[in-house]
C-alpha cells in the first residue's frame, strides 16, 4: 500500500475579491474577483522535492501561501499529516507552523530590518522552546554554520548582507525550528545566477542531511528539473499535469506542459525551433474561459474543450494530466519497449 | 564554491555622518533641560521678588532682559518659566503619543471595518478646530495645567494613531510580517515587536513637532488665563503680563517670545535629526 501523503491539497480554490464598486451595487452584480486557484489537487510525499512550475500569475505563490496557512482557501482543504489545517486548535496550529516553514522570494522584504540576525534566530528558538535559554547562543552559531555564514554575522542587521546571504538567513530562520517541510517560494529568482547555484546546492545539501520535504515553487524549468523528484505544472490556478520529473521532461502529456518546455530556450542551436508552442496571452484571471482553462491558447482544442473542464487522470506510473486528449504526447510503443 | 563560510564585504561597515541637525538639537534642548531642572543655578534673581526701585527698566547689565511692572527680573522669570514650559511639552504629548501609537498599531493591524470606522472618527476630530476644542474643554473643567493636559490628550492621540495605523498597514503586507505569522508568532508579538518598531518613526518625528506645538498651545492658554496661573512664570503668562505696556516696555513680552521661538526651533531640529537617525536601512 502507498504511504499516506504528508501534505494533500484537495480541491482548493482561492479568489481575491475587489471591493464592491458603486456600479456593482446598483446592478446587483457580485464584485470582480481574481481566480487565483481553481480546484487544485496535489499530494506531497515525505522526503521528496516537489517542483511547482508555471508562468507568472498562475497561482504558484498563492498555493505556497495556502500550504502554510498564510491564506485560507475559499473552497477545499489542505491536510497535513492527515489533519485539515484550517481546523487546528491554537496549540496544534503553533506546532504546524513549526513543522512547515516557508522561505520567501524577496530577500529584501522578508527580513525585519530592525532585527539583527541573532534576534531573528533567538526569537524563533525561544518562542518555539527549541532550546534552553543558555543553549541558544551555541545553537545560533550552529545554524549560521549550517547555512555557511560566519559566526560574527549574528550581530549584524539585514542591510549589511547581500541578497544571497539574506536568503541564507531566511533559510537559517526556517531551520531554527527544525521543520519537516520547507516551502520555498521562488527561493532564488531574485538572485544572480552565480549566487543561485550556491543557495540551491545549500538547499539540496540540507535536505539530504535533515531529511526535509521540500515544495519548490519556481518558474525556472531547468532549476526545477535539477532538484525535483516530481513536478507539478500549473496553469491559471490549476494543476494541469503532475508527474515524476524525468517522465514529464521526456514526454509531457499536457499541451501546456509541452508549450512550457518548448518555450525554454534550447542551448543546442541545432535543436532550436521558431515554432510558437502556445498562442496568445494568458487569459484574464478575472474572467476565466469556460471549459478547459487552456482552450484559448491550445493548438489542439476541439469542441469538448470549450464545454467541459478536464480533470486530472492517469497517464502512467504516478503521472497525471488534465486534458481531454488522453493520448497527447504518448510515447510510441517502441520507446517504451526500449526502456 | 567551497563549503567554507563566505566573508561579509567590509563595505557593509559603513558609518553614517553625524547630522548637523542633531548637534543643534542637542545644544538647544540640552540647554533648555538644564534651565528647566536647575533654574536657580542660572537665574540671577528670585523670579518672584518685587523690587520697587527697579520698575519697568529696559535691558541693562544688571537686568539683561529688563524688569516688569513689579520690578521683577525678567531674565530670572524667563529662566524659571523653562520648568513649566518644558513640562508642558513633555506631559501634554507623552500620553497621546503612547496611547495613539498603541491604538494606531492595533487598528492598522486589524484593518477592515475597524479601520474604516476609525478613519471617520479621526476625520471628525481633525475637522474640529483644535484650539477652540481645547479652550472649550478647559472652560468646562476649569483653568490650570492638569485640565489642559486632559483637554489636549482627548484630541491629540488621534494624530499619532493615524500616522501609526497608516504605516502599520503598509508594514503588515511585507514578507517579514508574513514570515512572522508563518513562524506561528502571536499577534501581540507581531504587532509590538515586528511591526511597530518599523512603523513608529513618523510618529516619533511628529512627537518633536508636537512638543513645540504644545508649548505654543500652553502659552496661548496661559496668555488667555486658562493655562498656568499667575504668579507662576510661564512664557504665555509673561507675554500677557507685558501686553499692556507693549509700547513702553517691549522687553516684558518680547524675551519670553524669543524663548518660545528658540525652544520650538530646538524641537524642530530634534525632529529632523530623529528622522535621519531612525531611517530604516533596507
Amino acid at each position: 500500500m502507498r504511504e499516506m501523503p504528508l501534505i494533500s491539497v484537495e480541491g482548493v480554490s482561492k479568489r481575491f475579491r475587489f471591493p464592491r464598486t458603486a456600479p456593482d451595487i446598483l446592478t446587483g452584480r457580485s464584485p470582480a474577483a481574481v481566480h487565483a486557484l481553481n480546484n487544485v489537487d496535489l499530494e506531497v510525499h515525505r522526503g521528496e522535492t516537489l517542483g511547482v512550475v508555471g508562468e507568472s500569475g498562475c497561482g504558484k505563490s498563492t498555493l505556497a501561501r495556502c500550504l502554510v496557512r498564510l491564506l485560507e482557501p475559499d473552497e477545499g482543504l489542505v491536510r497535513f499529516d492527515g489533519q485539515d489545517i484550517s481546523l487546528l486548535r491554537p496549540a496544534e496550529r503553533r506546532a504546524f507552523n513549526r513543522r512547515v516553514q516557508m522561505i520567501f522570494q524577496d530577500p529584501y522584504s522578508s527580513l525585519n530590518p530592525r532585527m539583527s540576525v541573532r534576534q531573528v534566530l533567538s526569537e524563533a528558538l525561544s518562542v518555539h522552546a527549541m532550546r534552553q535559554k543558555a543553549d541558544i547562543p551555541a545553537r545560533i552559531t550552529e545554524l549560521l554554520g549550517l547555512v555557511r555564514l560566519p559566526a560574527d554575522a549574528a550581530g549584524r542587521y539585514p542591510h549589511e548582507f547581500s541578497g544571497g546571504q539574506r536568503q541564507r538567513i531566511g533559510i537559517a530562520r526556517a531551520l531554527a525550528v527544525e521543520p519537516e517541510v520547507l516551502i520555498a517560494d521562488e527561493l532564488v529568482s531574485a538572485l544572480d545566477v552565480s549566487v543561485q547555484a550556491q543557495v540551491i546546492n545549500l538547499l539540496l545539501d540540507l535536505q539530504e542531511r535533515l531529511k526535509l520535504t521540500v515544495v519548490f515553487v519556481a518558474h525556472d524549468l531547468r532549476l526545477v528539473r535539477h532538484i525535483s523528484h516530481r513536478v507539478a505544472v500549473m496553469y491559471l490556478g490549476k494543476v494541469v499535469e503532475i508527474s515524476p520529473t524525468e517522465a514529464l521532461f521526456a514526454a509531457p502529456r499536457h499541451p501546456y506542459s509541452k508549450a512550457l518546455l518548448d518555450a525554454a530556450p534550447e542551448l543546442d542551436p541545432a535543436r532550436r525551433t521558431c515554432v510558437a508552442a502556445a498562442r496568445g496571452e494568458l487569459p484574464n484571471p478575472l474572467d476565466l474561459p469556460a471549459g478547459c482553462l487552456f482552450n484559448t491558447r491550445c493548438p489542439f482544442a476541439f469542441e469538448r474543450c470549450l464545454a467541459e473542464r478536464p480533470h486530472l487522470s492517469n497517464r502512467g506510473p504516478a503521472h497525471l494530466a488534465a486534458c481531454h486528449l488522453t493520448d497527447f504526447g504518448k510515447p510510441p510503443p517502441a520507446t517504451i519497449a526500449a526502456q | 564554491m567551497s563549503a567554507g563560510a563566505v566573508p561579509i564585504a567590509p563595505s557593509a561597515k559603513r558609518r553614517r555622518a553625524l547630522p548637523g541637525t542633531l548637534v543643534g538639537a542637542v545644544i538647544v534642548l540640552g540647554a533648555s533641560l538644564a534651565l528647566a531642572f536647575f533654574p536657580s543655578l542660572f537665574a540671577p534673581y528670585d523670579p518672584t521678588a518685587f523690587d520697587y526701585n527697579a520698575i519697568m527698566q529696559g535691558p541693562s547689565w544688571v537686568h539683561p532682559f529688563g524688569t516688569d511692572n513689579f520690578g521683577r527680573n525678567m531674565l530670572s522669570r524667563v529662566i524659571h518659566a523653562y520648568r513649566i514650559d518644558m513640562q508642558i511639552a513633555v506631559f501634554a504629548t507623552t500620553g497621546p503619543f503612547v496611547f495613539g501609537s498603541i491604538v494606531g498599531a492595533l487598528v492598522g493591524y486589524v484593518g477592515g471595518w475597524v479601520e474604516a470606522v476609525f478613519g471617520r472618527v479621526v476625520d471628525a476630530v481633525i475637522t474640529f478646530p483644535f484650539l477652540v476644542l481645547v479652550i472649550a474643554i478647559v472652560s468646562v473643567l476649569g483653568p490650570g495645567l492638569r485640565n489642559m493636559y486632559i483637554a489636549v490628550g482627548v484630541v491629540d492621540w488621534v494624530f499619532y494613531a493615524r500616522l501609526v495605523s497608516a504605516e502599520v498597514r503598509i508594514q503588515r503586507r511585507l514578507d517579514y510580517a508574513d514570515a512572522a505569522r508563518g513562524m506561528g508568532y502571536g499577534h501581540t508579538r507581531i504587532i509590538f515587536r515586528h511591526l511597530l518598531p518599523n512603523a513608529i518613526t513618523p510618529a516619533v518625528v511628529y512627537l518633536m513637532t508636537d512638543m513645540a506645538l504644545a508649548i505654543l498651545l500652553g502659552s496661548s492658554l496661559g496668555y488667555l488665563g486658562l493655562g498656568a496661573q499667575p504668579p507662576a512664570a510661564e512664557w504665555g503668562v509673561l507675554i500677557a503680563d507685558g501686553k499692556n505696556f507693549m509700547t513702553t516696555a517691549w522687553w516684558v513680552s518680547v524675551f519670553p517670545g524669543i524663548a518660545i521661538v528658540i525652544t520650538g526651533l530646538g524641537f524642530s531640529l530634534a525632529g529632523d535629526a530623529l528622522a535621519d537617525l531612525l531611517r530604516v536601512n533596507r
